[in-house]
């Protein structure tokens, strides 16, 4: 265990459905776990949970997040320790209740024991701003939000942030979550077309310090349907590398920022932007 | 009686002031009703789950005519919240309250601390309040879903009012980033109010009673500059170079 290090909770979140959380915490904790911090994801989504699934631990869940809430099984007992990576865990959610049953006091507790076992508490949100994705973010101290290049997904992500900078416990306390804006799904191609939202217009109008730019893949789909975070499965696709640089971002390294199947460096332009 | 009332513990009352829309209908209601439809038909849902008050100063309706108003309003999905410019008497129980001008209201308390037999007069008599300077700074975004409402004065925007969010200011609207929502000025009666920003890319831009949503916004003024004022009865935008 790491008494005395401070673990730090993040919140990967969106407002909108289907852009990338799950495969984002998937493929950031195993990148994280890779440098040898203690990571675990926790499934939020209760009711709808993929968590499992993506990394593959589906046929070990025996406890999860709702009977820890409720006490039916102790946290250690609802751990999962992923096959390939020994510093990895997964608190999964639960599949046959819905959001209801997450209550404000159980998800504190869960989190602060968390915080004494762990480097990074990576929280999967639910989509939509209701109290999965509330309860969610209540305890962060950041939240990476995951965005499409498109009209739908910044305006969700706008709304998000709105929520991140009132209805945590960091915003209560007078505090600021720290956010960072994890683009996905990116095609450099319908970019150039203007058929998407640029790099350049998200940043303008989200106005968050950008952590990475994810290109749109096979290898992530892939990754997904096989319970294999791409990080894990495809380590050195251009997709695995710009989450592992991401990663290294969140630990606060420097490292320039590049738009995929752009040989022009932006680090300069998008890097040195502060959130307003 | 009055020794039994003392001891109870004193109740507060607080009053406050709301935002509403107030529609003046015009006879003949039919005619006016089928131009409310028209506004309706432009902007669905532009009232839907706002407070609206009726003033019916220039329509002098009997007790039967009003209720049926209010029914036509509420398959309109417009919730009536009170009615003015009409004898109290002319309102029965079933109907809304009757609104008085409603300008300039303080927090009352006025059952704490009063001895019984004191005159009213000594609760009224509150120390004169220190005159706060009319507008309001905000200096962060102001994010999709979020609204800031300020009806003593003017707002003034450092960053940008994203899509999805509202703006409303009993005076004038400055945002020196980008309007991508909803700005409303003037909501207090103030014709001469405006509305300024540094790029303008609104949903809507209202001034008092008037109004103009993107599509009815030239393309040649987005993305720029720009600024709207009213002249006389018509809302007008222009760039701002």
């Amino acid at each position: 265990m790491n008494e005395g290090k401070s673990a730090r909770v993040l919140v990967v979140t969106s407002g909108k459905g289907g852009v990338g959380k799950t495969t984002s915490t998937a493929a950031l904790g195993v990148a994280l776990a890779k440098d040898g911090d203690k990571v675990v994801v926790v499934d939020f989504d209760v009711g709808l949970r993929n968590l499992d699934l993506v990394l593959g631990a589906e046929r070990r869940v025996v406890f999860d997040l709702i009977n820890v809430i409720n006490g039916v099984a102790k946290l250690p007992q609802a751990l999962i320790r992923d096959k390939r990576l020994e510093n990895l865990y997964l608190l999964p959610a639960s599949q046959t209740r819905d959001k209801e049953a997450l209550t404000e006091d159980g998800v504190a507790k869960v989190i602060a024991e968390l915080r004494g076992k762990f480097d990074w508490i990576i929280c999967d949100s639910p989509a939509g701003i209701e109290r999965g994705a509330t309860l969610a973010m209540r305890h962060a101290d950041a939240a990476i939000i995951v965005t499409n290049p498109e009209v739908s997904s910044v305006r969700d992500s706008d709304r998000i942030i709105g929520l991140l900078d009132s209805k945590t416990e960091r915003a209560e306390r007078g505090e600021c979550v720290d956010k960072h804006l994890l683009i996905t799904r990116y095609h450099p191609w319908r970019a150039a077309r203007g058929e998407m939202l640029s790099i350049d217009d998200v940043l303008e109008i989200l106005s968050v310090p950008l952590l990475g730019i994810i290109p749109e893949s096979e290898e992530v789909l892939r990754a997904s349907n096989v319970g294999s975070p791409v990080t894990l499965n495809a380590a050195l696709s251009p997709p695995a590398r710009a989450y592992f640089e991401a990663a290294h971002r969140l630990k606060g390294e420097q490292i320039p920022m590049h738009i995929p199947s752009e040989s022009r460096s932006i680090f300069n332009k998008l890097f040195g932007r502060k959130a307003a | 009686m009055s020794s039994l009332l003392c001891q109870r513990q004193s109740l507060t009352f607080r009053a406050r002031s709301y935002m509403a829309f107030v529609f003046t209908p015009q006879p003949p209601i039919e005619d006016w009703l089928a131009g409310l439809d028209a506004t309706l038909e432009r902007s669905k849902g532009f009232f839907a789950g706002h407070p609206v008050a009726l003033d019916l100063s220039a329509a002098p309706l009997g007790e039967a005519a009003i209720s049926q108003l209010i029914a036509s309003l509420q398959e309109r999905n417009i919730r009536v919240l009170g009615i003015e410019g009409i004898e109290p008497a002319g309102i029965g129980p079933g109907l809304p309250p009757l609104l008085r001008a409603a300008r300039g209201v303080a927090d009352i308390e006025p059952l704490e601390s009063v001895p019984a037999d004191a005159p009213p007069s000594a609760a009224v008599n509150a120390p004169a309040k220190k005159q706060e300077p009319a507008s309001l700074l905000v200096d962060s975004p102001v994010r999709s879903g979020q609204s800031v409402v300020f009806i003593d004065g003017d707002i003034t925007v450092l960053g940008s009012v994203g899509s999805g969010a509202e703006i409303i200011a009993g005076g004038s609207i400055h945002i020196y980033g980008t309007l991508r929502g909803l700005a409303m000025a003037g909501a207090s009666g103030n014709p001469r109010a405006r509305i300024f920003c540094h790029r303008f890319e609104g949903e809507l831009v209202a001034i008092g009673p008037h109004y103009k949503t993107a599509d009815e916004i030239e393309d040649s003024l987005r993305r720029g500059p720009a600024q709207a004022w009213l002249d006389g009865d018509t809302l007008k935008i222009s760039a701002m170079n």
